[in-house]
């Protein structure tokens, strides 16, 4: 192929993904006076942190004095089961309210207390009312507010166009490979940084609250370009998505629900989780019902319903109850919030204002009206933990000028991530790259990029259109990635066997091959079959990460549960699950141990336990 | 419902197309959305679509179901007469892609022409504002929208005068009563709203509020107050001379 066929852009810094990670990062980088170019595979304003409903997690204190970053530091710690990279959960927590603050000046518009300042709502794992939200629909608030932002800044906005190889420059990074869907030509952006914001990787998952753009494209690209990834294993199920109908399986129903007053009740009407309350979290949660709604009201001497233990606990519980015969019709259990009824006066009108996008969303997909009726949920694959290995300070990966940020990046959510604890996540760390990114591009000029390597990468993204249709059936793209969501769903999931993960790193081995032979119709305008063919390698990259590094973490810990090792292990608790490229291009998995906290962190943890 | 339907889609690019008939099974609860995927997934892999939410939450999925404007993953099967084939085709109202895919790029390049928010000074010394609830709640509305573009897809003076090049729409009216109503801003958008963004082009026919997915009251709520602006302004030369007069 041609030197002279691929559009060639040069930026300072390139921002891989318009979410509000890479949002955020564009606007800082951007402000420091460097060129910045951002692409994404959706158009501008449709990332997956649109779809955000709860809220964004930060100790404002706005409603409760008592909040503080120290307390939101111990909560993610307490959540992520203290392998959380404590500084990036110490810096979180303390510049978590700056970047809030900062939104409002760029005029996001948040739900208000009655002295006027922003309101803030209870969540699931924090300790306090600490959700700054608006309705069901922050994340569309947030990313309208930096989009609009961005856009007046003059950062270049490449849409629709995805990014299947980096390249670097000896070590250092050097630019990427895209492809643009309209024409299906290929595009050279050569920059002196790169910041990876490419989300999650719901779509490796049969079930799931993710579009098709997670197909953790980021994930696979900065391990092809030798950086290592961490955390792996610790993939967060939600525990209410949608599973009635079919159709709309999976899709998410705001842990807000939880936080408004709704509980969870199996088909004998019990709400079992008041069965199962895990040690450390006793001293925090209600033992009755009444202190539970007095919670979720704002009476601070009440402690908090179990309904708002931390998602993984809730998952398993839902998956207990279905397993032992005590679920809903569909397979899920119920959440109720039309009960609140009981308890106030114009309670429809109260859930409806509350949770609009959620009685919408049930009206019009399921038949339901929440007002009057329990919903039907059951856990759904959400939010990737792990992933690209991140210094604290700077967010830079392992690979020189590569960054990363928002959910493609690994450390702060450690087993588990609390609720609300993305949004922040995205705004803290997305501006730190942008700002560190800038840095790097300012001392570093774009490097060469090595024309073979492009031209390889090109022609490999091609082959599907040059293969002939297989003779022994290897499948079209779209079969093969139903098959991967289903293995993985089933031999993956929420509840993990050694035997069972074994066979899907045999049934991945068996999908790359056939992945390698599959084949395309059609040209390269706007092909979906294509472009699904081409995601398939990030996600069986990706797939075989989880399931390697889940195989080596033998205990249960946050997300992350064995039924063959189902408690946690002291030994455990000390090291990161490393996956890497090894010299022979195999995957490789290392156990490293975690830094230790300093002793002002430990005490604080212990002092808020 | 029937076991199986048919859906009548259009299929082609700039170079022109036609409307293809696909079969596909159907069960309960499913959306057009879900045809669409199938048709995709079995029959025919390149058929280009636009989606990502599948929640009506971020108006990728726009298109005309039997002549309507619709996001496709919020329109449900059963509300569709299943017994003659459902046509879909792209909006009309931008240049074709292809299939159901449309260049929506206009529209970001419209909202570039729009003067961004800017805020009063802040209320208090720790660089915060005060809002009421109640302040914030007149503009909820409007920032609710999902910018999925239907109303632009059906407002007679896109759609059939294609005066796009002096015409916001209906979209971008939204957006600038959202910024001019929001409680901080101190911008003024009038004149340009007048003499750049021709306002005076919508003659108040209120089908963008009929299509609107978020059930935004675009030409009551938003619309009609900002034309309400420009007038005033546009007239305050002969008020200030009746003020004078006393009148
Ligand atoms: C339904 C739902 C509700 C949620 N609610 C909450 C909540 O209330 N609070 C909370 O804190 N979190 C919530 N989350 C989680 C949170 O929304 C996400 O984790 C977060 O938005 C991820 O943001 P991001 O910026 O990292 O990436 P995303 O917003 O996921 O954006 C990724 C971007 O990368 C681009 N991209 C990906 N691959 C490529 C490629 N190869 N080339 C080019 N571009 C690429 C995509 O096009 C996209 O623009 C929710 C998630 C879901 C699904
Ligand atoms: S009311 Fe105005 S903006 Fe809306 S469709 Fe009619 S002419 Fe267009
Ligand atoms: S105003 Fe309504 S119809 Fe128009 S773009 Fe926004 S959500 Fe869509
Ligand atoms: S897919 Fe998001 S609105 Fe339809």
């Amino acid at each position: 192929m041609a030197a002279a066929e691929y559009q060639t852009h040069e930026h300072d810094v390139l921002v891989i993904g318009a979410g509000g990670a890479g949002l955020r990062a564009a606007i800082e980088a951007s402000a420091a006076g460097v060129r910045v170019g951002v692409v994404c595979k959706s158009l501008l304003g449709k990332a997956h942190t649109v779809m955000a409903e709860g809220g964004i997690a930060a100790a404002l204190a706005n409603v409760d004095d008592r909040d503080s970053w120290r307390v939101h530091f111990a909560d993610t710690m307490r959540g992520g089961q203290y392998v959380n990279n404590w500084r990036m959960a110490q810096l979180h927590a303390q510049e978590a309210p700056a970047r809030v603050r900062e939104l409002e000046a760029w005029g996001a518009l948040f739900d208000r207390t009655p002295d006027g300042r922003i309101l803030q709502r209870n969540f699931g794992g924090h300790a306090y009312p600490r959700l700054v939200h608006v309705g069901d629909r922050t994340g569309l608030e947030m990313i309208r507010t930096l989009q609009d932002h961005g856009v007046h800044q003059g950062i270049d906005v490449h849409m629709e166009c995805t990014v299947i190889r980096l390249l670097k420059d000896g070590e250092r990074i050097a630019g990427a490979l895209a492809y643009e869907r309209e024409r299906g030509r290929f595009r050279l952006f050569r920059a002196g940084a790169v910041i990876l914001a490419t989300g999650g990787v719901g779509r490796a998952y049969r079930i799931t609250s993710n579009s098709w753009e997670y197909t953790g494209d980021g994930h696979a690209l900065a391990y092809a370009a030798g950086a290592d990834l961490i955390d792996m294993e610790f993939l967060q199920f939600h525990p209410t998505g949608m599973v009635w109908p079919p159709s709309v399986q999976g899709i998410l129903v705001t842990e807000a629900v939880r936080g408004e007053g709704g509980v969870l009740r199996n088909k004998d009407g019990r709400r079992f989780m008041f069965a199962d309350i895990p040690p450390l979290y006793k001293n925090q949660t209600a033992d009755n019902e009444d202190e539970g709604w007095r919670y979720t009201q704002g009476d601070k001497s009440a402690r908090r319903p179990p309904e708002l233990l931390t998602r993984d606990h809730v998952a398993r519980c839902i998956v207990r109850e279905t397993k032992e015969g005590r679920g809903s019709p569909h397979g899920g259990v119920f959440l109720d919030i039309a009960w609140i009824r009981e308890k106030l006066p114009r309670a429809e009108a109260h859930i409806k204002n509350k949770l609009p996008g959620m009685y919408h969303q049930f009206k019009q997909l399921a038949g339901v009206d929440i007002t009057k009726e329990p919903m039907e949920v059951g856990p759904t694959t959400h939010y990737m933990m792990g992933g690209v290995r991140v210094d604290a300070e700077t967010q830079m990966s392992t690979v020189p000028g590569l960054f990363a940020a928002g959910e493609c990046a690994a450390g702060l959510h450690g087993a588990n991530r609390l609720g609300g604890n993305s949004l922040s996540d995205l705004l803290v760390f997305g501006q730190r790259a942008g700002e560190f990114a800038a840095q790097f591009a300012k001392q570093h000029r774009a490097g060469p990029v090595d024309r073979e390597e492009v031209d390889a990468a090109a022609r490999a993204a091609l082959a599907p259109f040059e293969r002939r249709a297989d003779q022994d059936g290897g499948g079209g793209p779209f079969q093969l990635q139903a098959e991967l969501q289903d293995f993985m769903q089933d031999l993956v999931g929420i509840v993990r066997r050694e035997e069972e993960m074994r066979r899907a790193l045999d049934r991945i081995v068996e999908l790359k091959r056939r992945a390698a032979r599959t084949t395309v119709v059609g040209n390269r305008e706007y092909n979906p079959g294509w472009h699904t063919a081409l995601d398939l390698d990030c996600l069986l990259t990706v797939s075989e990460a989880i399931t390697r590094a889940a195989l080596d973490r033998k205990e249960s810990r946050g997300a992350h549960f064995r039924d063959d090792y189902p408690k946690k292990d002291d030994a455990a608790g000390r090291v990161t699950t490393v996956i890497r490229k090894g010299s022979g291009g195999d995957m490789q998995v290392a156990r490293e141990p975690l830094p230790e906290p300093p002793a002002e962190l430990k005490a604080i943890i212990e002092e808020l336990k | 419902m029937s076991a199986t339907a048919t859906f009548r889609i259009w299929r082609g690019d700039t170079a022109g197309g036609r409307f293809q008939d696909y079969t596909t099974p159907v069960a309960a609860g499913m959306v057009v959305l879900d045809a669409v995927h199938r048709i995709q997934a079995e029959q025919a892999n390149d058929l280009a679509v636009r989606w990502n939410c599948k929640a009506g939450r971020c108006g990728s999925c726009s298109a005309e179901v039997n002549g309507m404007p619709k996001l496709m993953c919020m329109t449900r099967l059963d509300e569709l007469p299943l017994e003659r084939p459902v046509t879909i085709e792209p909006m009309q109202a931008f240049p074709i892609v292809k299939d159901l895919v449309t260049d929506v790029s206009w529209n970001f390049a419209v909202k570039r022409r729009i003067a961004p928010f800017r805020p009063r000074p802040p209320d208090a010394p720790d660089g915060t504002w005060r809002m009421a609830q109640a302040d914030v709640d007149r503009v909820m509305e409007f920032r609710k929208c999902i910018e999925c573009f239907l109303c632009q897809d059906v407002c007679h003076v896109l759609r059939d005068h294609q005066r796009h090049t002096e015409f916001i729409g209906p979209r971008y009216f939204v957006h600038a009563a959202a910024l001019e109503m929001h409680p901080l801003d101190v911008e003024d958008r009038t004149e340009a709203l007048r003499r750049e963004h021709a306002i005076g082009l919508c003659n108040i026919t209120k089908c963008c509020t009929k299509v609107c997915p978020e059930q935004i009251t675009i030409t009551d709520n938003a619309i009609i107050p900002l034309k309400e602006r420009v007038a005033d302004k546009a007239y305050d030369p002969i008020r200030a001379i009746l003020r004078m007069l006393g009148a």
